[in-house]
């Protein structure tokens, strides 16, 4: 400490050691928050249903996604990535995930929304499983926090259904 | 006389004293209001300005860390009193008395 740098290197030193602390204790400070998120999905139209031409099927939908991922939102998040991904079980593979629409959310004012669209990437099956299928909409998300682990979670809903014939 | 290169012993304990004391201080402080305002760029902005502050305290050597100069003893006052042996003629002794 008898010199001008080794003053500022101490200081330096220790000041970052201590951001670091603090950081590790606003990353832990997330423990604390419970989310609650609710999620519904509406299919308001099957747009249209084909054959391809390579014989696998594909599908255009027009949903109505209704979300409020507010409480995901702390003091230490960053941003949320959100996509909405159909699920299906097709005898090949016990579970084929398509995503369908996706986004990212700044803040948490942009948190709570309702979009309106057509399946932002393409609905297509690897095959010809798609008439009649049972799928479930699961909105999936990513917290990335300004500091700390990533953390992903999930809402699946159930009950919707392809029709038998393509249109 | 001016600001000197060097700061004395006492200085010196004080400085990095006050450098850990000011630093937490900051950092609790920063933190909690942080946390009860829900921004974390609040957080590390008064921690930022906590860090400046603590350098302008701790960094220049202020006249404040320098009350306590050694003294060394003048060569001609020096001279007055008998050296002490040498280490080389000391071991020579214990050599011989072997």
């Amino acid at each position: 400490m008898h010199s001008f740098g080794y003053r500022a290197n101490a200081l330096l030193t220790l000041a970052i050691t201590i951001l670091a602390f603090m950081c590790a204790i606003a990353s832990f400070s997330d423990n604390f928050n419970s989310p609650i998120p609710t999620a519904e999905v509406q299919v308001l139209n099957i747009n249209w249903f084909q054959k391809k031409p390579d014989g696998d099927d594909e599908v255009s939908l027009t949903l109505n996604i209704s979300a409020d991922l507010q409480s995901l939102f702390t003091w230490n998040t960053k941003q949320v990535f959100v996509f909405l991904a159909a699920e299906y079980e097709t005898p090949k593979n016990s579970l084929n995930q398509i995503s369908l629409w996706d986004g990212i959310i700044p803040t948490k004012e942009h948190a709570k929304f309702l979009i309106h669209t057509t399946n932002k990437y393409r609905f297509v099956d690897q095959g010809s499983n798609l008439r009649g299928k049972d799928f479930n909409l699961t909105l999936h998300w990513h917290v990335m926090p300004k500091t700390g682990k990533m953390s992903a979670n999930k809402l699946v809903m159930t009950g919707y259904r392809l029709p038998e014939t393509y249109r | 006389m001016g600001i000197a290169l060097y700061m004395d012993w006492q200085g010196q304990k004080l400085v990095e004293q006050l450098m850990q004391t000011l630093l937490v201080s900051f950092a609790v402080v920063a933190f909690l209001i942080g946390y009860m305002l829900g921004s974390f760029q609040t957080m590390l902005l008064t921690y930022a300005g906590g860090v400046v502050f603590t350098a302008l305290v701790t960094i220049p050597n202020w006249p404040v860390y320098n009350r306590n100069s050694l003294n060394w003893l003048d060569p001609s006052l020096a001279e007055k009193y008998p050296k002490p042996l040498s280490a080389n003629a000391g071991s020579k002794k214990k050599s011989t008395k072997k």
